[in-house]
């Protein structure tokens, strides 16, 4: 603000221009999903306005309906086994992969990375294919290992950008004082990366809750996941309990992300306590 | 320790700690790479080889080979010129009778029918009545049940079934196929789709990119410069949507646009349109869809790379003289040129693989790749072309991946 | 080699790992097949008439999946071997596709306990046993448009019938629409197709509509697309739109002229599936006369088996297909053309929708 004392008028111009454009641009971002979710409280499954009256019955579906609950149990428990799975394997990985002269560093990341690459369409087919051969299609087994390759990137890449950050001269130190590395990895650099982990692993877990191309292709009638039963629903007709279920998992979303940026400052504070 | 050992050495031990070093150097080696193998491992098997596999399946196809054996070997002996000679129609027949009593003659009209469009119902029922056919000569009684044998299209076709691979999928996804004399011919136009598929795809992908681009950069920018106190608050505003269900957002965009739907709704209301827009099933209603998905991948990369950019340098540049356009244009906006380059191609990649959002928000002529290799997945089963589809989709990203990381590091790419 | 057998092993370990979490869920009864069917208001109906009752007659579980209607799903499943759904509500067109490449068991009628010349279309499926006749009609809202078209050249009528109208993404029955909107009489319909200025025709007479159509894909689309004032008209099966009626209170109302009255479910059984005997028993019953007839309590869809007219409650019969008045110029669906033909018309319909 003080800059704009001295800013000419033409400057002033292009200051409240920048934050115009901004402001549409962050509203063009929420407001699809802002406008919709009042939606879910339609009394008739309608999409328009006004809305002709206030209901919970959509809420109601979401969170009494065998489909819907069957659907959310299936998600959260494939989506948790999915987030241990790659949590584990991409923290190791990316401990590995930050170590110096790390040996075919660039294939090996880009085998690591693929994933997150391409495109989904095809994993779902070709995973498919695979996993119809080993008798893998329509088990929750098969589900859990396809959500767990495309998740663990995300893990790799989180992890990776903490241990970049990492102050090395706190290992050596520890080491120093003669700590085995056990206790190293246990004291020392789990807790300063954890931060990293838990960020990744949320968005592992994102990555496998929002899926539904390969578990589309994968999942059988036993296996079927909150998006799926959305996208059945789409298919068939746009149920406003999909807006409902939107409206819960976006306040999930938040609670989640408040823990990100929680993690995030206490990460910080780490950090900055390392600094003195 | 190694340090204080050196100290007391000799040249001789100079050698010894040499090797020594190396030896703890490939060990520190085999560690590092010992925590990447169980991901590694896991990533090779669980998704490297099935892709792998599924890709061999776009030129390998050994149907003709195995169902058709006797007729594909003795063709390699064919010149190519006239109808082959009674003895390739004898192999013929036993062919059709093994089919018939196997019941796999429909494996092979439909293998037919992908090549040479509706002979496959042609084989089917001449391998019905072939089955009664036990003695020869077999030329004639062949042609007389189905006027299909007289076709040289036909034999090529079954003497390049000789390979158990083929380049008919690979050339078909690319709009070429194989002529009668097995020469290689551009498909007709009334079928011919997948170049224009592929154009598409890159095009709206292009779209997507450089509207995410030009919407994202101004709000990087605001939140970078602005204090960290309310560029958080802002922050969740971008998060959130990011964190939404891509088919939620989609769905979103499907009752905003549709007909009836809220924004026709606003501009008939507001007297601005008598009659509703056809908004939704356009192309105009993919782009915005797929801008809006995309818009914190590019934008999150660009604000992380000028959170790292010190304002000293603009005010140097200030001090120095520079106009307030100027400093901003030579000095800051080049340092965010990793950003830009990550966020883009990063958004450009995930746009060549859209499915779900243009086949719900988009007309029949919006499609992209994607589509066509689901339906050629599911609906057409036409599992060889949907493979090569894949695989020219899978070359072209991973083309651009490399491009994207020869341009910027991808340690430094930032998700979140 | 070495790395399937590898693959394999470890995705056993992890399989065993996983399968102590799946082994808490419930419901690895004794007794049970999965049965495949469409979604929406059909199944729902077939569940009601049908499958509760089978479980309840016989102690057979039934665990439901839906698919729409594509047959690449039993195609991977029975060229790997793994099989799990024991019968599936098929679709005409591609049955005997699938039946010449040994890809579903080939129906033992003697096993099945049932009359096969009794079942309309019956000696047309090696591997299929009809089930329910539908159709597919033009709809539209009486609502909306009190003065509904009249014949099938106002589908194509962007003058008189301004706006949108739905079709279903497929080739069969648009080209057959097509052609009798351009003046072919209902009964030539298929000798025309047969030829390629027929369905250079058809897709001409398409072209002209083209930018006023919203495809759907399934079933229970069209209603919705109606209700939501998406289309004037669309096409829909007969069945869903006197559902909407039903269950949902609206006043559409079924244009029958050139509808399209076939036998478009067919019990299939995928081959290799682990439950054949229990998939035969639960056919045997669906098909039977006094079973089938029962699905019209809950949606119009007329019986296959002739034998199960008699079941059938007066009500519904004006919304059947096959009530002799909305049979005057209807077009019978000539499977055995779409069979042979299928194929090739369905890529020309994905290259000229993308075009």
């Amino acid at each position: 603000m003080s800059t704009l004392v001295y800013a000419s008028t033409i400057e002033k111009g292009w200051y409240w221009l920048h934050r115009i454009i901004s402001g549409t641009v962050l509203l063009f971002l929420v407001a699809p999903v802002l406008m919709v979710i009042p939606l879910s409280f339609n009394s008739v499954p309608f999409f328009t306005y006004p809305m002709s009256g206030f209901s919970f019955r959509w809420y109601e579906e979401f969170l009494l309906s065998a489909r819907w609950q069957g659907g959310l149990q299936n998600s959260f428990f494939v989506a948790v086994a999915a987030t241990l799975l790659s949590s584990v394997l991409g923290t190791l990985a990316a401990l590995g992969l930050s170590r110096p002269n790390f040996p075919w560093r660039t294939a090996v990341l880009g085998i690591v990375i693929s994933p997150m690459i391409v495109p989904t369409i095809i994993t779902a087919v070709a995973v498919y294919f695979f996993y119809a051969n080993v008798g893998l299609v329509n088990s929750y087994t098969g589900v859990i290992l396809a959500h767990t390759a495309i998740a663990a990137p995300y893990v790799v890449v989180t992890v990776s950008a903490t241990l970049v950050g990492l102050d090395n001269s706190l290992v050596r130190a520890a080491s120093g004082l003669g700590a085995p590395s056990i206790t190293v990895f246990f004291k020392v650099i789990l807790p300063l990366i954890s931060p990293g982990m838990i960020a990744g692993s949320l968005f592992a877990f994102v990555a496998s809750f929002d899926e539904v191309v390969i578990a589309l292709f994968v999942a059988g009638p036993q296996q079927r996941t909150l998006p799926l039963v959305m996208f059945s629903g789409i298919r068939e007709q746009i149920s406003p309990t999909i807006i409902a279920a939107a409206a819960v998992l976006v306040l999930f979303a938040t609670a989640m992300l408040t823990a990100v940026e929680l993690l995030r400052r206490r990460s910080e504070r780490l950090r900055g306590i390392r600094g003195t | 320790m190694a340090a204080t050992v050196a100290q007391t050495a000799g040249s001789e031990k100079n050698m010894l700690l040499r090797a020594e070093l190396r030896r703890s150097e490939r060990w520190g080696k085999l560690r590092a790479f010992a925590l990447v193998l169980p991901l590694l491992l896991f990533l090779v098997i669980t998704f490297v080889f099935p892709i792998g596999r599924m890709l061999f399946n776009a030129v390998h196809d050994d149907t003709l080979l195995t169902l058709m054996p006797r007729t594909t070997a003795a063709l390699a002996a064919w010149d190519g010129n006239d109808l082959p000679g009674e003895q390739v129609f004898a192999a013929l027949a036993k062919d059709l009778r093994d089919t018939w009593e196997q019941k796999t003659m429909g494996s092979v009209a439909v293998r037919m029918n992908y090549e040479l469009p509706g002979t496959g119902s042609q084989f089917t029922s001449s391998a019905r009545k072939a089955s009664t056919l036990l003695t020869g000569p077999y030329k004639a009684a062949l042609i007389q049940i189905d006027p299909l044998w007289e076709r040289k299209e036909v034999w090529n076709f079954f003497k390049r079934g000789a390979s158990p691979f083929t380049a008919y999928y690979l050339l078909r996804s690319v709009d070429y196929q194989y002529g009668a004399d097995s020469q290689i011919v551009a498909t007709p136009p009334e079928t011919a789709i997948f170049r224009d598929a592929f154009l598409r795809t890159f095009g709206i992908s292009v779209g997507v990119t450089a509207a995410t681009f030009l919407l994202g950069f101004p709000v990087a920018y605001l939140l970078a410069t602005l204090s960290p106190k309310s560029s958080n608050l802002l922050m969740i505003l971008i998060v959130l949507p990011f964190w939404t269900s891509m088919l939620v957002r989609t769905v979103a965009w499907v009752v905003l646009l549709q007909q009836n739907g809220v924004v026709n709704q606003a501009l008939v209301g507001l007297h601005i349109i008598s009659h509703p827009a056809d908004l939704i099933f356009t192309r105009f209603a993919t782009i915005v869809a797929m801008t809006q998905i995309q818009l914190p991948v590019t934008l999150l990369p660009i604000y992380s790379v000028m959170k790292t950019i010190p304002p000293s340098h603009i005010r140097a540049a200030r001090s120095l003289g520079a106009g307030s356009f100027y400093a901003f244009w030579r000095v800051y906006f080049p340092q965010t040129l990793p950003g830009i380059a990550a966020g883009c191609l990063l958004t450009f990649i995930l746009c060549l693989g859209y499915y779900l959002t243009p086949a719900l928000v988009g007309g029949p002529s919006d499609q992209m790749v994607g589509y066509f290799i689901a339906n050629y997945t599911n609906k057409q089963i036409n599992w060889g072309l949907a493979s090569a589809l894949s695989a020219l989709l899978l070359v072209a990203t991973l083309l651009l991946y490399y491009v994207f990381n020869k341009l910027v590091d991808v340690n430094r790419l930032k998700i979140g | 080699m070495r790395s399937s057998a590898l693959s394999k092993k470890t995705l056993v370990i992890i399989g065993l790992v996983a399968s102590t979490f799946v082994l808490t869920k419930p419901g690895a009864a004794a007794d049970q097949i999965t049965i495949t069917s469409w979604g929406g208001a059909l199944q729902r109906a077939e569940s009601q008439a049908w499958f509760e009752p089978f479980s309840k007659t016989t102690g057979v579980a039934v665990n439901e999946d839906e698919y729409s209607g594509d047959a690449a799903k039993i195609q991977a499943m029975v060229e790997t071997k793994s099989v799990t759904w024991d019968v599936v509500d098929g679709y005409s067109t591609w049955v005997n596709r699938l039946c010449d490449q040994g890809l579903l068991e080939r129906i033992d009628w003697n096993k099945l306990g049932l009359n096969r010349s009794k079942f309309i279309d019956g000696d047309m499926y090696e591997c299929g046993v009809p089930s329910v006749i539908s159709s597919s009609v033009v709809a539209y809202d009486k609502d909306k448009l009190p003065d509904g078209p009249k014949t099938i050249a106002d589908l194509f009528d962007t003058k008189k019938f301004p706006g949108k109208r739905g079709l279903e993404k497929t080739a069969a029955g648009n080209l057959e629409w097509a052609l009798v909107a351009d003046g072919v009489p209902v009964q030539d319909v298929y000798k025309v197709l047969n030829t390629p200025e027929g369905v250079d025709r058809a897709f001409k007479k398409l072209d002209t509509i083209k930018k006023d159509v919203i495809w759907w894909e399934a079933g229970a689309q069209p209603p919705q697309l109606l209700a939501d004032g998406q289309v004037v008209m669309t096409a829909a099966y007969n069945g869903r739109i006197y559902d909407a009626n039903k269950n949902s209170g609206k006043n559409f109302a079924i244009m029958w002229d050139a509808q399209l009255p076939g036998v478009g479910n067919v019990w299939v059984i995928p081959a290799g599936g682990p439950h054949l005997d229990d998939a035969y028993k639960f056919i045997a019953y669906a098909a039977s006369p006094e079973v089938q007839g029962t699905l019209t309590k809950y949606i119009p869809y007329g019986p296959a088996n002739k034998d199960a007219m008699e079941f059938v409650g007066g009500e519904v019969l004006p919304w059947l297909a096959n009530a002799p008045e909305h049979m005057t110029n209807a077009i019978k669906t000539d499977t055995a053309f779409w069979n042979e033909k299928g194929d090739d018309l369905n890529q020309r319909f994905t290259a000229w929708l993308a075009q």
